[in-house]
């Protein structure tokens, strides 16, 4: 764990972040609220009464020791998982218990922990099946590759073009991805995830197992996206100078309970989750 | 060396998502077609017609249609001969009780029918998979040859229980019954079967077509992107089953011209249908031709060969050709999982740097 000793530099980082960050501009505007959430599976609570929130347009991370229910947190923000309690409040409305497909439509995208994409696709047709919602020529139009259809296609094709030129990915455009080294398959998910230009992006450990290299060149990404597109971000990362460094806000997670939730050099201060990192016992 | 895809270049994205990006592909197929609607229509005789190119074209067309199912959304089936059923008593019920209906229109209805049915047949999907899914498809494939068996309705009350395709026309050219002229049955059938190539692969290359390939490939993954499994999965059944009617009121009507439910509708078809996608490639509509040509022309050449050529006996050689096939299936199986289909593909790609691979 980088906990320690990222400690001073991202200190510096972090406060400069909270005083210029969009969360200290105004009073902030909720995306998305969860409100005492409880999750178990059997006997394993994996989530336990844990309510946050996050605001639009920041980069809220979510942190906490393995096990200690992140993932989880995102399955139930997405609707894949079903809490036993609890409520979930988005843009302002409280949520009714929702599927997945659903949750997409919503507005919110999600990359995976392991990799999730399509292996036989291509990284365009990847990312183009991103854009399926955005997609309305019918049946019929489709059958015959002409008309609505063609046009709808090229119009989202330039968008996917975009997107592609961003997360700097043209020279992989049509290969398949199951060939992809591991770390330009997660930026392929990164980019099916934009391709819904999703009001809320769910990021489950984006730098998990990158160089150095490739874990700045990630960390760029996520804040351009952040910026360009005003994407509200919520994010898992095990690296802590990474999270000090996007992150506006960190909620901390241990046990599947919420040990610690501030600004990022707050949290990393609380006596609390120090010891969860260094594995104190309860 | 002469096939190279250098100087022939895309300036908008229409042409780079063309069916046969490459010109060479282009004049390729141009060639191939131009042999099937003007060289072969005016020199097959009636062995010819009804021994290769009827039955390679409608297995083709069988094949395609199952291989949007597997192949394309990754949905096991075992039942494709039973859906050949529906197609073939559609077309029989369709062409007895509508005497002045035009065979085309038979076809389509067929494949509408049969799609209907398929959708049904496919709801379990949604619950299950992979393995399970078979068996359950399997269960389709016995219960509809049991009903098409035991109901009379189906067969006309006919005293043998037996099919028979009356003469119909199409745009007033005969082409089922014992008297069509095997050049419009054959004339009949390539059009259709281009025409439903045509528009497999628009379907493919489209928005439908990922959305299955996403379900394959990742259901879950999929899903979380907004893609809903209940359309998605019974589109492809509808898809799949559509083709594979149309195909069975074909192999009906124009090539058997009478059919008997377990003999030409058993099990033993679902599968020789399913090794046509394997060898030929899954997920290629391509792959559905080549497979459907290589499973039809092997055995027959391969007989030619042994009886007419090395003057084996007919069962020696029959039982020599099933272990070849079984053999050459589990190659397929092992080595190349997307069959001949892939290794068409990495023969051109050796070609596109040839003759200076580094
Ligand atoms: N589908 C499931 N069925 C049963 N238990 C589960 C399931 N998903 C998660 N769990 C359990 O819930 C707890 C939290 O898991 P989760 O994957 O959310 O942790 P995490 O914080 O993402 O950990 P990591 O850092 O290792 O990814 C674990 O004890 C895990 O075993
Ligand atoms: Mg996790």
């Amino acid at each position: 764990m980088t906990f320690q000793a990222n400690v001073s530099d991202a200190m510096s980082d972090a406060t400069s972040n909270a005083a210029t960050g969009p969360a200290s501009a105004k009073e902030p505007e909720m995306m998305l609220a969860v409100e005492h959430v409880s999750l178990s599976f059997g006997g394993v609570k994996a989530i336990t009464d844990i309510s946050f929130d996050i605001h639009k347009g920041e980069i809220r991370a979510i942190i906490g020791p393995n096990g200690a229910g992140k993932t989880s947190m995102l399955n139930v923000i997405n609707g894949f998982y079903h809490p036993q309690e609890g409520t979930i409040y988005w843009q302002g409305k409280v949520r009714r218990r929702m599927k997945p497909h659903e949750a997409a439509k919503s507005g919110i995208a999600r990359t995976f922990q392991n990799v999730a994409l399509f292996k036989g696709m291509s990284t365009l047709d990847n990312v183009m099946t991103g854009r399926g919602l955005k997609m309305k020529s019918n049946f019929f139009w489709q059958c015959i590759h002409k008309g609505p259809a063609l046009c709808e296609e090229n119009e989202h094709r330039a968008k996917v073009e975009e997107i592609i030129d961003f997360l700097e990915i043209q020279h992989i455009r049509n290969k398949p991805v199951g060939k992809l080294p591991y770390g330009l398959q997660k930026r392929v998910e990164l980019a099916r995830a934009l391709a819904m230009e999703p009001d809320l992006l769910l990021l489950d450990e984006p730098m998990a197992g990158m160089n150095l290299e490739e874990k700045e060149d990630m960390s760029r990404f996520i804040i351009e996206t952040n910026q360009r597109y005003g994407t509200t971000i919520a994010l898992i990362e095990h690296d802590m100078g990474v999270v000090m460094d996007l992150s506006d806000r960190v909620v901390v997670l241990d046990y599947g309970k919420k040990i610690g939730d501030g600004p990022p050099a707050e949290v990393q201060a609380n006596q609390e989750v120090i010891d969860a990192y260094l594995g104190v016992s309860h | 060396m002469f096939y190279r895809e250098t100087g022939q270049f895309k300036t908008n994205y229409s042409d780079d998502r063309a069916i046969f990006p490459i010109a060479q592909d282009r004049y390729g197929i141009m060639i191939l077609l131009a042999i099937a609607f003007f060289v072969i229509p005016f020199t097959v005789d009636d062995y010819w017609g009804n021994a290769i190119f009827l039955p390679l074209l409608i297995y083709a067309l069988i094949a395609m249609g199952l291989n949007v199912l597997v192949g394309y959304c990754g949905q096991i089936s075992l039942g494709t001969a039973a859906f050949m059923a529906v197609g073939s008593y559609a077309s029989f019920k369709l062409m007895t009780s509508f005497p002045g209906l035009d065979f085309s229109i038979v076809v389509l209805m067929s494949g509408l029918i049969t799609a209907v049915v398929g959708s049904l047949f496919g709801l379990p999907s949604l619950r299950i998979k992979g393995f399970y899914l078979a068996v359950a498809t399997l269960a389709a494939q016995f219960f509809i040859i049991w009903l098409v068996n035991k109901v009379e309705w189906f067969y006309n009350y006919s005293a043998t229980g037996q099919i028979n395709a009356p003469e119909r026309t199409a745009l007033m050219f005969p082409v089922t019954g014992p008297n069509a002229p095997i050049l419009y049955k054959y004339f009949f059938c390539l059009i259709i079967v281009v025409l439903a190539a045509l528009v497999t692969k628009n379907i493919v290359r489209g928005r439908i077509g990922r959305q299955w390939m996403a379900i394959r490939d990742m259901d879950i993954a999929a899903e979380l992107i907004g893609v809903r499994p209940l359309t998605t999965k019974l589109s492809a059944f509808a898809v799949s089953s559509f083709l594979i009617g149309m195909g069975g009121a074909l192999y009906f009507g124009v090539w058997l011209g009478a059919a008997e439910p377990t003999e030409a509708f058993g099990i033993d078809q679902s599968f020789l249908i399913l090794f046509m996608i394997i060898v030929g490639g899954l997920g290629t509509i391509l792959g559905s031709f080549l497979g459907a040509a290589f499973l039809w022309l092997f055995p027959i050449a391969f007989k030619n060969f042994m009886v007419d050529g090395l003057g084996l006996s007919t069962a020696m050689s029959e039982h020599l050709q099933i272990i070849l096939m079984g053999g050459l299936i589990i190659f397929f199986l092992i080595v190349e999982p997307h069959g001949l289909a892939r290794l068409w593909q990495i023969t051109k790609e050796k070609l596109r740097i040839w003759p200076f691979p580094h």
